[in-house]
């Protein structure tokens, strides 16, 4: 049986759409076979009377009338209906959602917002990034290409017209800047100071950077030049350019340039850049032999020796005891004194490498520094140092920055490997890492036998970053890793265990 | 690239210096010289009646019997089909229309003048909610009624319209946004503001007070009836925009039930078309989404000059059509909008945006960068010809129309 309810109210007015908007909301109430709230036109009465909703009250209802017609399994359901139809008449509504903010789609879009914005950050897929960055630059602005997969022949394009319009090209696949005090991208929380970086290497940067804060100097600028920059090819466009603005930067006291070894041509080039300026510069190319620097120059071989070539001499990490630290720790009998690198950061490997191959280790890798061999040519007690950030390990993933599950395999095998004497590990924290990398970590170390390999490990971060540097040492040591100021300590430590720190 | 910016700037200043008036109404066959005897004009791309939906049938049949090529609806399906009608688009003779969008010979049409650029567009009259023929409505009330529009109707309101020597429409825009219309959806105060101006020339050219009552009564009772101004406006306004070489700037989106075209004012009379989509919306009472017909009309020209969704955040009440329906959502359609635009119209503004101009003149290569389609406000038809309205809604244009623009621009440009 089906009951037909109609309520009038005279004089109330509605707009239609808020109308038919609760007219849905009623007819999905329980037992509500059908339900309108539509003014009492004489094309409104029709549609609702053939929509079987019209009874007398709503027939006599007038153009200026509010018709509310029900039709219901039962009385009860019309008139709880009809209650709430009516509460929801009267009763107001919150007036904006803030959720409902719009936000620009385009660059055209934002600019007419920030129309004083100098600077922008691409973070679209590799293969549209040129596009975007074209059109950034000819808007005016610097660019940090954030994307990887980027073609060299674009970037190439993009460098060249950068300079041409006098705006840095920076990036891409080096995701790293701290601008004006601004991280952007990959980048940690440092203060200001004299120190201006340029780097063609991410986590290099991150953890010169990350260093020289930690131990209570600053940073002016830091400008991540794009992991190709320094390939013929390219030619070192954008380092030039940074070099210019960092010499021409009166904040600037020291500049620190780090980058794997570039190319010999674009080396000279480099060189002679240096040679003009009036500032102490080092140079670490990580893996690089020798050079013939100029007077105001230095070269550092790892990552911790330019931080403290830059702090003047002043010593990372100096109260970390490597030896007593170590003196009561044995590699369990039975193991290897090999060494297994399970690195997130591409130049924290290499920097790992360059240290483990100075003791006179055999070494092979995926991305082996000279000297190195490459993981196909590894012989039994090769120490294995991986970059699981390499392409091989990241396509159609996220980088284990982001996503630590992504060294959760790796890490599993060489905890089962009966063998391995020593695991070396990175931690790269900071903004764009993951929330809390050191709780994943130990979550996945902690059922481990006692007799397993050793673990070592570097935290990259500062105690500004919202993971808390010091939170993070806490929750590795908490798992029974041995934590080092720095990623060259770890090593030191790790060749202290085997037996050759020397 | 900048001369395709420099014939776009071209296009948007055309768009903006336009000055149009409803001067008159007209019968159909004087203002469109092709309107003979079995020939049809419908909305949107050109169509062949084995492609066409319910609704479009449904409202050719009835136009058929209405201009008396045919004794009953029967016949007039059976004659169709057999190709005795041909079909052409209101687009090609400068007209346009609501919906199925009929226009045939005898039909009263408004006549809008651009007095800038001296072109004439023109509209059917509105004629009213429910079951009607723009929504495929066919039986003896949608043609008595409109028997009256042509002879009740038009003849007195041409005459107040001569003697008022036209209304302008641009001022009349400015005012009814302000006061919550979009001229899509929501028309009651252009409505009501163009019966204000009309009401005293009305009584002095009507010389049966019943007639004049009669037309009144009918403008006031049809918050819609504005709707049909403002689409002969926004033809009248578009077409001195067409034929600009180079120029990316929408000059019509239009639909007709089963495809959505679009034309481009350096590609000239082309059409791109693509599926039209399902609108999106809320239904009649006793009707659904498995009532409706796709998309259809004309009306999207009052998008193609920024009005309508274009315009959403004049008019929050037809926010309750997309999302949560609140005033910041309709805010966000109209700034959306404004990323594919070339500029915006400073005559037409928005006070809940401060101001704001409407966006104004859609550049086919920012719907591609951006993947924002045009937001349309659209009324929604019944898929089943001879039942009308049943619904309303938004919808978005289809992507793919603008993608074979490009190209197609890209050709025409010699860079394909």
């Amino acid at each position: 049986m089906s009951v037909i309810l109609n309520e009038v109210r005279p004089g109330f007015y509605l707009d239609s759409v808020a109308l038919m908007r609760l007219s849905r909301e009623i007819a999905g109430q329980p037992g509500i076979a059908e339900a309108a709230l539509m003014m009492g036109t004489p094309a409104n009465k029709e549609i609702m009377r053939d929509a079987r909703l019209l009874a007398a009250p709503g027939e006599a209802a007038q153009g200026n009338d509010l018709v509310i017609g029900i039709r219901a399994d039962s009385d009860a359901a019309a008139r709880e209906a009809l209650a709430n139809a009516l509460q929801r008449l009267t009763t107001s509504r919150a007036s904006v959602d803030p959720g409902q903010g719009w936000r620009p789609r385009s660059l055209r879009a934002a600019l007419k917002i920030l129309p004083d914005a100098n600077l922008a950050l691409i973070s679209v897929p590799g293969a549209y990034a040129a596009a975007e960055a074209r059109k950034a630059l000819r808007r005016g602005l610097h660019v940090l290409i954030f994307s990887d997969n980027v073609p060299l022949a674009e970037e190439l394009a993009l460098k060249r017209e950068g300079r041409d319009l006098g705006r840095l090209v920076m990036g891409p696949d080096c995701g790293t800047a701290i601008l004006n005090g601004v991280p952007l991208a990959f980048a940690n929380r440092v203060p200001r100071g004299e120190i201006g970086l340029i780097g063609a290497s991410g986590t290099g940067l991150q953890e010169v950077s990350s260093l020289i804060a930690e131990s209570g100097a600053g940073i002016s600028q830091a400008i991540g030049v794009g992991g190709r920059d320094l390939s013929r090819e390219i030619g070192g466009i954008a380092t030039l350019m940074a070099f210019d603005a960092l010499d021409a930067d009166p904040a600037t006291q020291r500049i620190v340039l780090i980058s794997k070894p570039p190319h010999p041509e674009v080396a000279q080039r480099i060189v002679a850049r240096v040679a003009a300026s009036a500032k102490p510069v080092t140079l670490c190319f990580i893996g690089a032999d020798s050079l013939d620097l100029p007077k105001n120059a230095r070269l550092a071989s790892t990552l911790k020796q330019a931080a403290e070539l830059a702090l003047e001499g002043r010593l990372i990490g100096a109260g970390f005891d490597i030896r007593a630290r170590t003196r009561e720790m044995r590699i369990p009998a039975g193991r290897s004194r090999r060494i297994a690198g399970l690195f997130a950061g591409g130049t924290l490997c290499a920097e790992a490498q360059v240290l483990l191959l100075a003791a006179g280790r055999h070494v092979a890798s995926n991305a082996p520094v000279p000297g190195a061999s490459d993981l196909a040519r590894a012989v039994t007690d090769s120490d294995r140092i991986l970059d699981l950030g390499a392409d091989e390990y990241t396509r159609g993933r996220p980088h284990p920055m982001i996503d630590p599950q992504v060294r959760d395999d790796a890490l599993r095998d060489a905890l089962d490997d009966p063998r391995l004497g020593v695991i070396l590990l990175d931690l790269v924290i900071g903004y764009g890492a993951h929330t809390d990398p050191a709780g994943h970590l130990a979550a996945g170390l902690a059922r481990r036998p006692d007799d397993g390999p050793l673990i070592v490990a570097s935290v990259t971060g500062t105690e500004q970053d919202p993971q808390r540097r010091s939170a993070q040492v806490a929750a590795l040591e908490g798992a029974g890793v041995l934590v080092a100021p720095s990623n060259a300590q770890a090593a030191e430590v790790a060749l202290a265990l085997t037996g050759e720190y020397v | 690239m900048h001369a395709v910016d420099e014939a776009n700037q071209e296009a948007l200043r055309r768009m903006l210096a336009a000055d149009p008036v409803l001067i008159d109404v007209i019968p159909a066959a004087q203002a469109i010289g092709a309107l003979k005897e079995n020939v049809l004009l419908h909305a949107g791309p050109p169509i062949a009646w084995e492609r066409m939906c319910g609704p479009l049938r449904g409202a050719i049949a009835g136009a058929i019997v209405f201009e008396g090529w045919a004794a009953d609806l029967d016949e007039a399906f059976t004659s169709a089909a057999a190709g005795a009608i041909a079909f052409h688009p209101n687009h090609h003779f400068d007209a346009v229309g609501p919906m199925t969008g009929i226009t045939t010979r005898s039909m009263p049409l408004l006549v809008v003048e651009n007095r800038t650029f001296g072109n004439r567009a023109y509209c059917t009259i509105n004629e009213g909610l429910g079951k009607v023929m723009r929504f495929g409505g066919n039986d003896a009330e949608v043609l008595t009624r409109l028997a009256w529009l042509r002879d009740g109707l038009a003849p007195v309101l041409a005459a107040a319209l001569r003697a008022a020597g036209g209304i302008g429409l641009k001022s009349l825009i400015a005012r009814g946004l302000s006061m919550g219309d979009e001229m899509h959806q929501r028309n009651v105060a252009c409505t009501s503001l163009l019966l204000r101006e009309l009401a005293p020339w009305l009584v002095r050219a009507g010389k049966d007070p019943d007639v004049v009552a009669q037309a009144m009564q009918f403008i006031a009772g049809n918050d819609q009836f504005f709707l049909n101004v403002a689409m002969a406006m926004g033809k009248a306004i578009m077409d001195p925009v067409r034929g600009i070489a180079g120029s990316s700037v929408v000059t019509a989106m239009s639909r007709n039930g089963t495809d959505f075209g679009i034309q481009v004012s350096g590609t000239g009379e082309r059409w791109f078309t693509a599926p039209v989509e399902m609108p999106e919306g809320l239904y009649f009472p006793s009707f659904s989404e498995k009532d409706a017909n796709p998309d259809m009309g004309d009306s999207t020209i009052v998008e193609t000059i920024g009005l309508g969704g274009f315009a959403m955040a004049a008019s929050p009440a037809v926010a309750g059509f997309v999302g949560a329906g609140s005033a910041a959502t309709a805010a966000a359609v109209t700034k959306a909008m404004s990323e594919i635009t070339v500029g915006e119209n400073p005559e037409w503004t928005i006070p809940a945006l401060d101001f704001a101009g409407v966006p104004t003149g859609i550049d086919i290569r920012l719907v591609l960068e951006t993947g924002l389609a045009p937001t349309i406000n659209t009324g929604i038809a019944h898929r089943e010809p001879g039942i009308g309205q049943v619904g309303a809604g938004v919808v978005k244009a289809p992507m793919a129309c603008f993608a074979q623009a490009l190209s197609g621009l890209a050709q025409a440009l010699g860079v394909a």
